[in-house]
């Protein structure tokens, strides 16, 4: 294997490694056989797995994630692609009425082993209808695990995880990390969903990224060093299940929080995790807790109106220095 | 058919009818909360339909489903107990009228999301073909299902993948309070949509279960063969109304009038009694089922609540509830 891994490469190579390992392990989506994918995110695997294991679907989003819950409760362990998250919108049924409810419903009785991914978030320039960061759309159901990795190494592990995992995963793949690059994990490479990495260590700010965030929240701190602040990076990972216990240690060691969310302020992720560290770490905190979100407008086209709405490291320095002056 | 195996039909039917009407007196006197939606007058599809299939084939269905589960294995004990909210019930008190699942027996739910399951049998017959085991899903659905966006998607894959899957559609003429045909641009919801997909779409007497049960194996032995899915819409007519809460007085008399001299309990019944069974024969059967039901309805009444603790088991595989560390 190659020195370095793109992001992208990481999705197709996380699917394969788990394909080799279990025959239950088959996709579907749209464009994702001989195509590879919109985002080649799938290149590679029709080649090597062919058309038992990789399906081309039609543009029937209803259809796609209704077969791959069917599937997983028949003994199948399949991973749906949505091609962008904006989209999960037209299956919203399933994943919030159908995949996480029927376990419970049944008493237990059925088990939905399925992965649904699907490409996130802003900065390639698509529009309104193709560019949102939805994670917090499936943070409001429960019984739905959400992982959205930052890393190459992480989104093999993760994969492998989501892959293996007896729950339903909505996997958001950033776009906007799609080309960046990383150190390749070795065989057998497992990220449990649920831990959370401290990515940089400081003693002054905790800043809580996830996905496309996490690279801002670090050149923020990098940034912020330069004015002797020490950010501290915890890279959530997963939203469900939520690592609390790893962002409220890294309180106790700073007692200053930002979160920063590419979803959009109402309604986001970083509320419920503020929300808990205001109920159970509120003696951990000197200061009040900052949240940096995206706007609560449609993500517009162009560049300078995009950087208008969605986070971006000048506001993340802004913030955090607030906070460190408090 | 032979006279044995219309007999044991009959008595399906009858154990169904009797627990549909348990249901609806347990309901009067408060002891089933909620809603339910019967199924009284829909027994000869469920029955004719399970008659046909293997005991591993998989079925998936709507929120009027006591006769499919019970068709497919379920009890009325179990099914009774469930409605009333008791621990001993199909799904531990936690689904209800609406989600009656007994997966041991691989049906595998009922879904109150109109045409929510098509994508889901679906998924079942691909999932079978992948494994090679040869099982057959079914989907059984009402009428009103059909101008959901998922019954097209769902017929659409099933075809251009070649799936063993049958949609079954119960058309009892009127979707929720509103007729069928007023809403609905082809006069046969379902058989009229199949040939747009390539498939076979046919209508059978829903209230015969032997022309269930005929129709249902041609079907079937088809899929099982390679050739795909198919479409199969039943005509039958509810003897209540959409739930609990509708007297179904948008109904025209003479229509009801007309139906319930169509009952499928009468048309087996009249199907034995011209085959030679005699009527004590047929009598008996009735009796055994009024026993069962009399008995399930007593067990259930006094079957414990579910364990409050319950109420945060079952979210996850692992057991449990818990979203964070």
């Amino acid at each position: 294997m190659a020195d370095v891994i793109t992001y992208r490469e990481a999705v197709a190579e996380g699917i394969a490694r788990e394909m080799r390992r279990d025959p239950s392990v088959v996709c579907l989506g749209e464009d994702i056989g001989e195509a590879g994918g919109v985002f080649k995110t799938t290149a590679g695997l029709f080649k090597e797995f062919g058309r038992e294991r990789v399906w081309d679907t039609p543009i029937s989003e209803q259809a796609i994630v209704g077969a791959a819950m069917g599937a997983a409760m028949t003994g199948m362990r399949p991973v749906a692609e949505i091609m962008f998250s904006d989209f999960l919108a037209c299956c919203w049924d399933y994943l919030a009425n159908e995949i996480p409810k029927v376990r419970y419903m049944t008493g237990g009785q059925v088990t939905v082993p399925l992965v649904v991914r699907t490409a996130n978030g802003g900065g390639l320039g698509f529009g309104a209808q193709h560019s949102q960061a939805t994670e917090n759309w499936a943070l409001t159901v429960p019984g739905l695990k959400i992982a959205a990795p930052s890393t190459p190494a992480d989104v093999i592990g993760m994969m492998a995880a989501a892959i293996r995992s007896d729950d339903p995963v909505v996997f958001f793949e950033h776009k906007g990390l799609l080309a960046s690059k990383g150190v390749p994990p070795p065989p057998d490479h497992v990220v449990e969903l649920g831990h959370a990495a401290v990515v940089r260590e400081g003693a002054d700010v905790t800043l809580v990224a996830l996905a496309s965030m996490v690279p801002v929240a670090l050149k923020a701190a990098e940034r912020l060093a330069e004015e002797d602040i020490g950010v501290e990076v915890v890279d959530l990972r997963s939203l469900v299940p939520l690592d609390m216990a790893t962002v409220l240690a890294s309180l106790g060691r700073t007692s200053r929080l930002v979160t920063v969310e590419e979803n959009p302020y109402q309604g986001g992720w970083g509320a419920t995790l503020v929300s808990v560290v205001a109920d159970e770490g509120f003696a951990l905190l000197d200061a009040p807790v900052r949240r940096v979100a995206a706007e609560c407008v449609p993500l517009p086209f162009a560049d300078v109106l995009e950087e208008q709405v969605i986070p971006t490291v000048d506001k993340v320095v802004a913030a955090v220095r607030s906070l460190a002056a408090y | 058919m032979d006279t044995a195996e219309l007999l044991a039909l009959y008595e399906q039917m009858a154990l169904i009818r009797r627990t549909e009407k348990a249901a609806h007196d347990l309901f009067l006197q408060g002891l089933v909360k909620g809603t339910t939606h019967l199924a009284a007058g829909h027994e000869a599809i469920a029955v004719g339909a399970s008659a046909a299939l293997l005991p591993d084939d998989y079925v998936f269905a709507t929120y009027r489903g006591h006769h499919h589960a019970m068709a497919r294995g379920a009890t009325p004990e179990e099914c009774l107990a469930e409605l009333m909210s008791r621990a001993t019930g199909l799904c531990k008190a936690k689904g209800g009228s609406m989600h009656l699942t007994k997966a041991a027996t691989n049906m595998l739910g009922s879904y109150a999301i109109v045409g929510a399951h098509l994508p889901m049998a679906v998924g079942a017959a691909w999932s079978a073909r992948l494994r090679g085991t040869g099982q057959l899903a079914v989907a059984f659905f009402g009428d009103g299902a059909t101008n959901i966006g998922s019954f097209h998607e769902a017929l659409n894959l099933a075809a251009v993948w070649k799936l063993p899957v049958l949609f079954v559609c119960e058309n009892n003429l009127y979707m929720e309070y509103t007729r069928i045909a007023d809403v609905t641009a082809v006069p046969r919801p379902a058989a009229d949509r199949a040939p747009a997909y390539g498939i076979p779409g046919e209508v059978v007497d829903g209230n015969d279960v032997v022309a269930v049960q005929e129709a249902v194996a041609r079907l079937a032995r088809r899929a099982r063969a390679g050739d795909g899915p198919a479409v199969l819409e039943a005509e039958t007519y509810r003897h209540f109304g959409h739930s609990r809460a509708d007297p179904a007085t948008y109904r025209p008399a003479e229509e009801v009038e007309r139906w319930l001299k169509h009952d499928p309990l009468d048309i087996a019944h009249g199907r034995l009694i011209e085959a030679g069974v005699p009527e004590e024969t047929v009598t008996a059967a009735d009796e055994r089922a009024q026993t069962v039901v009399r008995q399930a309805i007593e067990a259930a009444k006094s079957a414990p609540p579910p364990d409050p603790r319950e109420a945060f088991t079952d979210v996850w595989a692992d057991g449990g509830a818990a979203w964070r560390t």
